[in-house]
């Protein structure tokens, strides 16, 4: 089977939604032909297919954008609404936050919002504070929108399908460290669903429970303390919130240990939820707290040091590890 | 400009007293003591959604803000389901889960009501992109207040909808409020409507008391939509005669003012034109009766209707998937 990176596997979603339904388009900055197809080339080759209708190259505009993919959603359209990175949500969180993803519930589910918003980050290339933030707790505290981050190009693939396919609104992270990584091709139709994690390699000693970019970290370092004789089970969750709570407490139920590990910055992150959940739940099978790792509690740097120093390290995870298994 | 038809103007008198005496029987009920919740008082400007309301078809999208009972009722939501909502009944049109200031009511085009100032009119970008994409030839009118002209979401949605030339129509009702500030305390620009041309938009500011000014400005603006001319800024003038919300003080509204923007009460000088087109006294007077019973009927229907199930605050959050 053929290979296709993260981006690719994310056009190849978008533009197969895009020709089995006339209602999905696509709106943000810079996503035409005539700009580019996108500042990372996802909606590359759109345009050409699908004309400037249905691939939108919009203003400098993020509230507008946002508003726009509202208003379409709730007149029955599947808009995919581009936010080019991440930090820029903070100009439009009026519309995803008061809008979208209450429209159906205080219209007694009159006016559902069938939306996605394609949004970039991550940390690790040099963008400085306001590029490179991982702001899902924010989405995830919100009631109404399901969160969502993909670690490999399957499941990109899979998970845009089922983001656009969903009744509701969603955030749809990628992380940009992430989209040139390869996949089989899992090919036309793949579907991931919403809601449903990954148990990216099994093991019996601590459940190490992350999403997105550092489950690159996780598995690596899951694969080195292998040959020391730590076994540790990796949990993808894809789908951020509402995560799938069965699949982490069977896991830790197994296992006895858990550790949270996410990009974005530790206090009151999604791990700190998930942590004090499997506190609540799993109490009688644990061997030892739950710990958690996340970024610096500071804007992210940009002098390369400082950036690898502030983002969570293998080292760190190991650590954190051996401490919880007693080997430390 | 063209004479509006005898037709016309009667639907226009129907719908705008509509507005007028459901604002008179929530006031009552609220001074009772009956109803105890949020309502923004529309005293003054019946005349300006009732106007834009009978410049649409039935099929037209229309956008909101909390002070949309105007263009709610005028438009046609069924009154015991409106009635209901803001009574938090079960009955209502959003099972009593959004309230005065969240009224959504799709069949009637009723698509959103938003709490939040400015917000709408993005959102009135998306429904007519929605009517573009897919040829459906609906119009959206969103209405908004002079305050709603100074956030950004004005702004962002104007340009772009003059720039994809939108079929959507930007009613400002300039009642001179926005919140507590006097239009001259929070704008400099002469009115909101100069501003359209900013965007390379037809902007046009017309007398909202006067039914003879502003129903020719909507339908003109809802006729250039449709025919896919885009959008047009159209900035009522009227006056918001309480305060921002029912209850609230509003000293801060000079009484010369008040007195002055009374007699430019839009009800007397509707009915003044009525009669100018040989309506008589009864036949306005009767229609208002048959009104008055009507809501009667609709808010004894409301205050008897049951509460929603406490269950309801798990339900709509997302799709019900089984």
């Amino acid at each position: 089977m053929a290979e296709i990176t993260m981006t690719e596997a994310l056009n190849k979603a978008i533009d197969e939604a895009m020709a089995e339904d006339e209602g999905v388009f696509c709106l943000g900055e810079d996503v035409g032909a005539k700009q580019g197809g996108g500042v990372f080339k996802v909606t590359a080759g759109l345009t050409e297919k699908y004309g400037e209708h249905r691939i939108r190259a919009t203003p400098i505009s993020e509230t507008a954008i946002v508003g726009a993919a509202v208003g379409a959603a709730i007149a029955g359209q599947r808009p995919i609404a581009e936010i080019m990175l991440m930090n820029f949500v903070a100009v439009c969180m009026d519309q995803i936050v008061n809008h979208a993803a209450k429209l159906r519930f205080m219209s007694g589910g009159q006016t559902p919002c069938p939306l996605v918003i394609r949004t970039t980050t991550g940390v690790g290339v040099g963008f400085g504070g306001q590029h490179s933030d991982m702001l899902e707790a924010w989405f995830a505290h919100v009631a109404g929108l399901h969160v969502v981050t993909p670690s490999n190009a399957a499941d990109a693939r899979g998970l845009m399908r089922a983001s656009i396919d969903a009744n509701d609104p969603v955030i749809f992270i990628e992380n940009i460290l992430c989209y040139g990584l390869t996949s089989e091709d899992p090919g036309p139709g793949y579907r991931v669903p919403l809601g449903k994690a990954a148990v990216a390699k099994e093991g019996s000693d601590i459940s190490l429970i992350t999403y997105g970019r550092t489950v690159l970290d996780a598995l690596e370092v899951a694969g080195e303390l292998g040959k020391e004789g730590v076994s540790v089970e990796v949990i993808d969750l894809r789908t951020i919130a509402p995560y799938d709570e069965e699949t982490v407490l069977a896991s830790v139920n197994k296992t006895g240990r858990a550790l949270t590990l996410h990009e974005a910055v530790r206090p009151f992150g999604t791990g700190a939820e998930i942590a004090a959940n499997i506190q609540e739940k799993c109490w009688d099978n644990l061997k030892g707290p739950v710990r958690r790792i996340g970024g610096t509690f500071s804007a992210v740097p940009f002098a390369s040091h400082l950036e690898q120093a502030w983002i969570p390290t293998k080292e760190e995870i190991v650590g954190q590890i051996k401490a919880s298994v007693g080997k430390d | 400009m063209a004479e509006i038809d005898r037709d016309k103007l009667l639907d226009i008198y129907t719908r705008t007293m509509k507005v007028n005496r459901t604002d008179e029987k929530f006031r009552e009920l609220l001074m009772q003591g009956k109803v105890a919740v949020m309502y923004y008082c529309v005293r003054g400007q019946e005349l300006v959604s009732a106007a834009a309301m009978a410049a649409l078809e039935p099929k037209d999208y229309v956008v909101c803000t909390y002070r949309g009972q105007g263009e709610q009722t005028a438009k046609g939501i069924p009154i015991e389901k409106w009635w209901g909502e803001c009574l938090g009944k079960a009955t209502g049109t959003c099972k009593g889960k959004g309230g005065t200031m969240h009224i959504t009511d799709p069949e009637t085009g009723i698509m959103v009501t938003t709490g939040v100032v400015g917000s709408g009119i993005p959102i009135a970008n998306g429904l007519a992109m929605a009517s573009q994409n897919n040829g459906d030839g609906r119009v959206t009118l969103v209405s908004f207040g002079d305050g709603a002209a100074n956030i950004g979401s004005f702004h962002e949605a104007m340009n772009m909808a003059q720039l994809y030339k939108l079929p959507v129509v930007f009613l400002c009702q300039n009642n001179r409020y926005g919140e507590h500030t006097a239009y001259a305390d929070h704008t400099d620009s002469p009115n909101v409507a100069v501003r359209a041309a900013g965007y390379g938009m037809k902007g046009v500011t017309v007398d909202g008391n006067d039914v003879n000014q502003i129903y020719p400005a909507v339908k003109e603006a809802v006729d250039r939509a449709r025919a896919g001319e885009g959008p047009t800024l159209v900035e009522a003038m009227c006056y918001r005669m309480m305060g921002h919300f029912f209850g609230s003080d509003f000293s801060y509204m000079p009484k010369e003012h008040l007195e002055e923007m009374q007699r430019e009460d839009p009800l007397p000088k509707l009915r003044k034109v009525m009669l100018e087109h040989q309506f008589t006294e009864e036949e306005l007077d009767r229609i208002v009766e048959e009104i008055d019973a009507e809501i009667e009927a609709a808010v004894q229907h409301a205050l008897d209707a049951p509460l929603p199930d406490t269950d309801e605050i798990y339900k709509d959050v997302f799709e019900e998937v089984n």
